[in-house]
């Protein structure tokens, strides 16, 4: 076993682990906790894929924003005082759904043969997708600016209510 | 050196987990938390394919940066809905929102 293997599976068992956490918790506030496990331990898996600025904006976006904003919402729609059956009755059926997509789709990818090199890393610098980033997907990263301007004007026109309310 | 198989079936076991939350939970909230993990394998695998199999276009990088920005965006205008929600029904659970079920 080579150090980096070693490092994919220091990260890889939390994010694995946390997942896990995520859809079992008995308690809300656990399942966010371990939302932010998993989160992070992807950021480790980012770095070990030499994606570093990606590693950064996940801890920055996910760590921080998302999981803060989640649970602002479980405080404000108090999913805590209502323990009592977090999971439907279709639990079951939902497993096998799960389950059932993880071995067909592990299996199609074990029988596929990836065209190129696929046990060696590639780096991929800042400057590189920086460069890109402005020049041939300038106009995708400007209507994405867009969307999160018109999706965050949204939600708060749709939490903040009608006046008088 | 890590095979790229490696991360492909991390990938897969984050997104399974995450159709099982979808599928299991109850609470709108839990709900876009698994949404969110299976947002997390797609970007692992978007990656993944991006410094193994293209280092010269490296389209799959810069998707993970587009996923990542609609998932905040995502993430924004789906609270604001439960919250909605929740203050027009005293609940956040999917299954008791049923006005439009026949």
């Amino acid at each position: 076993m080579t150090y980096e293997e070693v490092i994919f599976y220091v990260v890889a068992v939390p994010t694995v682990v946390g997942a896990i956490g995520v859809v079992t918790a008995r308690n809300v506030v656990h399942s966010a906790l371990f939302l932010i496990l998993s989160l992070l331990s992807v950021a480790g898996i980012f770095i070990l894929l030499s994606a570093e600025f990606l590693a950064i904006v996940q801890v920055l976006i996910y760590g921080g924003a998302v999981t803060i904003l989640v649970l602002f919402a479980m405080m404000l729609t108090r999913v805590r005082d209502m323990p009592a059956a977090l999971d439907g009755p279709q639990r079951p059926f939902a497993a096998l759904a799960a389950g059932a997509f993880m071995v067909v789709s592990i299996f199609s990818m074990e029988s596929t043969e990836w065209p190129g090199e696929t046990d060696k890393i590639n780096v991929i610098s800042i400057e590189q997708i920086g460069n890109d980033l402005f020049t041939t997907w300038a106009v995708p990263f400007e209507v994405a600016s867009l969307v999160l301007m018109v999706a965050l004007l949204g939600a708060i026109v749709l939490a903040r209510g009608e006046e008088g309310e | 050196m890590i095979p790229i198989n490696d991360f492909l079936v991390l990938s897969s076991i984050l997104f399974s987990l995450g159709i099982y939350g979808v599928l299991a939970r109850r609470s709108a909230v839990l709900i876009l938390m698994s949404v969110e993990l299976m947002l997390q394998a797609v970007s692992i695998n978007f990656i993944a394919f991006a410094v193994y199999l293209s280092p010269q276009a490296f389209t799959g990088l810069i998707f993970a940066v587009f996923v990542i920005t609609i998932a905040a965006a995502e993430v924004g205008l789906a609270l604001a809905i439960i919250l909605r929600l929740y203050r027009n029904k005293a609940t956040a659970n999917v299954d008791e929102a049923d006005t439009m079920k026949w």
